[in-house]
């Protein structure tokens, strides 16, 4: 809004916004300094022999461990194996997890009956599930994948309802007057201003899937940077695990940012 | 005589699992064409669920409403519902509130979209046709409001607190933009308000009712001397504060 009376701005505005700009930065430099600061502590310690680097790794064997996962080929494997399995879990969780919502909110009668049985899925941990979905799937990717979305679908189903059952009822109101059918009121008022609620559902199933599918590689141990960490920590490679779970980290962090992005696309374009 | 909507012995019953509500007790009142009714009552007392019923939503526990002679069983294109908020749908732009009518009729043809341009136009919202509802003032988010009512062509417009979520001044001023607009399009109109004054203010007659169940108390023809009636200026008619007197002391409300 203030962009369009740029041109009189006064004085005392330009420096509050100099302010505010300035705290910014520091706030930037200060976390990138911390970063650097808790990098280099480490590695100094165990230089100096202050903690054992066969226990605890060290950056710089971090860093040469990675080189090696890069030049053997495995790093984009790994990577890409465990980055694929999860939006294929968040992306399945929450579109599925929205249609159940929608099929809840059509039928009270359901939406009753299924209610006892939703919330004691939502408190059981659905890793408990994993070994089942692997006898029945199979040790592989998919089943690996059914796990993450089997994480984010429950607390999707009962966020989106949530937020189903929490639209206007004077703006349903309003479309009934103007004689519209169940289905209209479903796509022309309770999904469109259901959408940020949608997003966010989206954001918290991000999440949830990195969880689900760490722990399926945990149990299915054949690729993907949970694999790898489970195998460095079981032939003593503290290296390997480090080097996989700063590659998680960054990734993850990556697809936060992405998903942070795509909601306020959404939120922009209302 | 042919009246656009007539009640008659109209009863109503809620039911809840502590028991039953009678809300309306053997209403009866018909609405001429072009006239500006304002029913008046305690909070409460069903006001609101007489608007219901003759927009159709509800079903009456007794008694029935003829709109244009026919009993009214389900929503019709004849009736127009304004609500105490705009609730003009931010995800779209002011043209596609304004069209939502015929859109969820089926009947948005080039006809519809050119009487809803020219509805905007008429009306100083034109420049505004491809604006968010953000984008625009609460008065002018209440005009967008009634034009997004006039364009499915109502017979009747059903007003329910349509102006109680402004504040006072700008209360006033929508008041008079929409009672203008009204008239000018020469539609039939029922207000339901808690506002003594709001009500005398635009109504050709006014009819009070009482507490729950709610029953006509009395019904009062509003005749003000004042050329050129508007809200503002009925406001100011030596007749305005017997009314209003008239009105209070029948409410009979106490604290």
């Amino acid at each position: 809004m203030s962009d369009k009376n740029k041109p009189d701005v006064s004085p005392e505005h330009l420096r509050y916004l100099r302010k505010v700009k300035r705290k910014k930065q520091i706030i930037l430099i200060t976390q990138i300094a911390l970063l650097v600061l808790f990098f280099a502590f480490w590695e100094l310690v165990a230089e100096i022999g202050l903690i054992d680097p066969f226990i605890s790794s060290q950056p710089s064997r971090i860093i040469r461990t990675i080189g090696d996962l890069y030049k053997n080929g495995q790093l984009f494997n790994h990577v890409g194996v465990t980055c694929v399995e999860t939006v294929l879990g968040f992306v399945f969780g929450t579109l599925i997890g929205i249609l159940v919502a929608v099929i809840l909110w059509w039928s009270d009668f359901l939406e009753k009956v299924l209610e006892p049985y939703l919330v004691v899925l939502n408190s059981l941990p659905k890793i408990a599930l994993g070994p089942i979905f692997i006898v029945w799937i199979g040790a592989g990717p998919l089943a690996i994948v059914v796990i993450a979305m089997t994480i984010s679908v429950v607390v999707t189903i009962l966020e989106v309802l949530n937020g189903f059952l929490g639209v206007d009822n004077d703006k349903i109101k309003l479309v009934k007057t103007f004689g519209a059918s169940k289905i209209q009121i479903l796509t022309k008022v309770v999904l469109p201003s259901s959408l940020p609620v949608m997003v966010n559902a989206l954001k918290v199933s991000v999440g949830l899937s990195w969880v689900g599918v760490i722990v399926g590689e945990f149990l299915v141990s054949k690729a993907g940077l949970g694999y790898l960490i489970v195998y460095g920590g079981q032939v003593f490679q503290l290296d390997l695990v480090m080097a996989s779970v700063i590659i998680l980290a960054t990734a993850a962090f990556l697809m936060y940012r992405m998903v942070a992005w795509l909601e306020k696309l959404v939120v922009k374009s209302k | 005589m042919n009246y656009v909507v007539s009640v008659r012995n109209l009863g109503m019953k809620y039911h809840s699992l502590n028991g039953e509500i009678d809300a309306l007790h053997d209403i009866n009142f018909s609405v001429s064409e072009g006239e500006f009714i304002s029913i008046v009552g305690p909070s409460g007392c069903g006001k609101s669920t007489l608007l219901l019923l003759i927009a159709g939503l509800m079903v009456p526990t007794s008694g029935e409403i003829l709109m244009d002679g026919k009993p009214v069983s389900e929503t019709s294109d004849k009736v127009g519902y304004m609500l105490q908020k705009d609730h003009l749908f931010e995800w779209r732009t002011i043209y596609q509130n304004v069209v939502l009518g015929p859109e969820i009729r089926g009947t948005l043809n080039s006809e519809t979209k050119e009487y809803a341009l020219k509805l905007l136009d008429t009306y100083g919202l034109y420049e505004f046709k491809d604006k968010y509802p953000s984008q625009l003032s609460g008065g002018m988010r209440q005009r967008a409001a009634l034009i997004r009512t006039l364009v499915a062509k109502p017979q009747i417009l059903l007003l329910d607190e349509a102006f109680s979520a402004l504040d006072y001044q700008t209360r006033l001023a929508v008041t008079e933009d929409i009672y203008s607009i009204i008239k000018k399009e020469n539609k039939t109109a029922i207000l339901v308000t808690h506002d003594i004054s709001e009500g005398i203010s635009m109504a050709d007659r006014i009819i009070v009712l009482t507490k729950r169940p709610a029953t006509i108390k009395s019904i009062h023809d509003i005749k003000l001397s004042c050329a050129n009636r508007t809200p503002l200026s009925s406001r100011e008619a030596p007749e305005f504060r017997e009314y209003f007197n008239k009105i209070w002391k029948e409410l009979d409300i106490y604290v």
